[in-house]
């Protein structure tokens, strides 16, 4: 049952072969008795996910179905669900009940999806290793003593570890690609603007999407037909048609032309990412692609400028936690300034509070020029770089991460080490493309390597395709952590 | 550009942090280190080139100037800052320390 793709699963539920309150409760079970070591999740509501499905079993029985009617999905813990407890990783929500619906939660609901709980990410999606998490790092299920990456590092491992049927996730700079690599799971940032980031609580607004995190493409597809759409709501959420992500999944790959930017195979990669990595472009040879050397100059930059404008944007988006209207408030204070600064330094943890500080520096008098609108200018050369490369190809290829799963507390007291871990996946947020991450192999400690296909801007639907012929000819994603038992 | 302790402190204010000493020490290593590897940018010749804020280059939306929202007030103000159980709100109004005497 658990290793039932999304298709099959709703096959079974549309057929009485099982019910979505019997498949919520497999599900909540195998929480209760692995979520312990794991962490993947912050909070599970047995009530609220039988009673959606129930709700679910009744709109099936009425033959009013829908792909993902009855289906238990984990919802990272930075969309606001009705009802749930939302904390975004963070002390300073720890008590936050989200009064509303975040666009993603109304999607699945109006689907009749199963909401299975919320899971564990850095604080406020800041970090790479979920270590960041005020209520626990997360373990890697194929070795509890590496990180699962981050910031989705519990979607990730809830996916992995099959503690849900498929999951939410949002990336700014490779927190989704990131922790799926790592946990062996496939996932897709779509194009900025593509799923609305209404009730998504905001981190860096110019570059945070969200997308599907699942154990293959074609679920992952079938899930952005859910997450994707326009939002009024979201001023920067894109009027467009709505498209079917399924549509082009069974497409013959003859004739691709994969780019290969040169700087992604560089100094930095290790050695066993890049044979798994060298492997799948075999394999992509033989399914009919040709491989085309691109470059992109600018990618080095990309991690100096990305720590400008993220921690420029965070800075000014979490300025709203005062202790005032909601989230933490210090328990003794002096005056209101005190009361501000006492409730932000103790609700906020150290990564959260460095990125604030950064952010306030670059955007201060004297040094906007310098930093903020220098990065700017850079960014612009990072976007154009890809603007380039798409001339001679149709999706670019590269490894995800330029390592497997790091042991737990490794680059836990070097920011530098950890900002550098995503070298070649904050571009993608940059320029606001489409990338996504699926299994490729395993590295040499016998953790996954994930393949990162970056897409030109709306070519989700080709790139799930891409990745789907992949997992038609290979069974790496198929693969489960071994001491997990399933 | 080195940032110096002082700036640590500045930027703690402006970003209403309380830090203790030991905090700020810490703090000023580790900005030094991350503003080393942003140095990198600042040799860039960039010298005519739109600064790009976003991703696409889109205008603002805009909307008819009505009320959308419902009015939830007793459901905002039921998450205020719990102290001793109660949230601190009065009569409607969110409770803070006295500003004016």
């Amino acid at each position: 049952m658990f290793n039932l793709s999304l298709q099959q699963l709703g096959a079974a539920l549309r057929s009485k072969k099982i019910s979505s309150t019997e498949l919520t409760q497999l599900y909540l079970d195998r929480i209760a008795t692995l979520n312990p070591a794991l962490n993947a999740y912050i909070s599970v509501n047995k009530d609220i996910s039988l009673t959606q499905a129930r709700t679910a079993d009744a709109r099936l029985a009425a033959g009013q179905a829908q792909a993902l009617t009855g289906i238990p999905i984990a919802q990272k813990d930075i969309f606001c669900a009705r009802g749930w407890p939302t904390t975004c990783g963070s002390r300073m929500l720890e008590n936050f009940i989200a009064p509303y619906d975040a666009h993603v939660i109304e999607q699945f609901n109006a689907v009749g999806a199963v909401n299975l709980g919320k899971t564990n990410m850095d604080e406020f999606a800041m970090g790479s290793s979920n270590e960041t998490s005020y209520f626990g790092a997360v373990k890697n299920p194929w070795d509890q003593k590496t990180v699962p990456g981050g910031s989705s590092g519990g979607s990730s491992v809830a996916v992995a570890a099959r503690l849900c049927a498929a999951a939410t996730g949002t990336d700014t700079g490779g927190s989704i690609r990131q922790p799926a690599a790592l946990c062996g799971i496939s996932g897709i940032k779509p194009t900025y603007g593509v799923v609305s980031r209404y009730g998504m609580i905001a981190f860096a607004s110019s570059l945070d999407q969200a997308g599907p995190m699942a154990r293959s493409a074609e679920d992952l597809a079938l899930l952005l037909n859910v997450m994707a759409g326009f939002d009024p709501r979201d001023s920067t959420s894109l009027q467009r048609e709505k498209e079917d992500y399924t549509r082009d999944l069974n497409l013959p790959l003859k004739g691709l032309r994969i780019g290969l930017p040169q700087e992604f195979f560089a100094e930095g990669l290790s050695e066993d990412v890049a044979q798994a990595v060298t492997a799948a472009l075999t394999e992509y040879k033989k399914l009919g692609a040709t491989v085309v050397d691109i470059t992109l100059p600018n990618t080095r930059l990309s991690i100096p400028v990305y720590y400008v404008l993220a921690p420029a944007e965070a800075s000014s988006n979490l300025s709203r936690f005062d202790g005032v209207r909601y989230g933490y408030r210090a328990p003794e204070y002096t005056d209101l300034a005190d009361m501000y600064q006492k409730s932000r330094a103790q609700g906020f943890g150290t990564e959260v509070k460095r990125r604030i500080m950064i952010g306030t520096y670059v955007l201060s008098h004297g040094y906007y020029d310098a930093y903020y609108l220098q990065a700017q200018k850079i960014r612009r050369l990072i976007a154009q770089d890809f603007v380039e490369a798409f001339k001679q190809c149709d999706v670019i290829m590269g490894p995800t991460s330029p390592t497997t799963a790091f042991d737990l507390g490794a680059k836990g007291s070097d920011p530098v080490q950890m900002y550098l871990s995503d070298i070649y996946t904050i571009a993608v947020n940059l320029a606001g493309l489409p990338g996504m991450s699926i299994p490729c192999g395993m590295g040499s400690n016998n953790m996954p390597v994930g393949l990162q296909i970056i897409g030109n801007y709306f070519e989700e639907a080709r790139m799930l395709n891409v990745a789907h012929q992949y997992q038609c000819a290979s069974d790496w994603h198929a693969r489960a952590p071994h001491d997990i038992k399933l | 550009m080195s940032l110096s302790i002082e700036d640590v402190y500045k930027v703690a204010h402006l970003a209403r942090l309380a830090v203790t000493e030991q905090e700020a020490h810490t703090a000023h290593s580790q900005l030094t280190n991350i503003f080393g590897l942003i140095a990198e940018m600042q040799a860039v010749d960039t010298r005519g080139i739109a600064p790009m804020s976003h991703a696409q280059d889109l205008s603002q939306r805009l909307r008819e100037d009505i009320v959308t929202e419902s009015n939830q007030r007793e459901l905002f103000q039921s998450l205020a800052p719990h102290h001793d159980g109660t949230p601190q709100v009065e009569a409607g109004l969110y409770l803070v320390p006295q500003v004016i005497e």
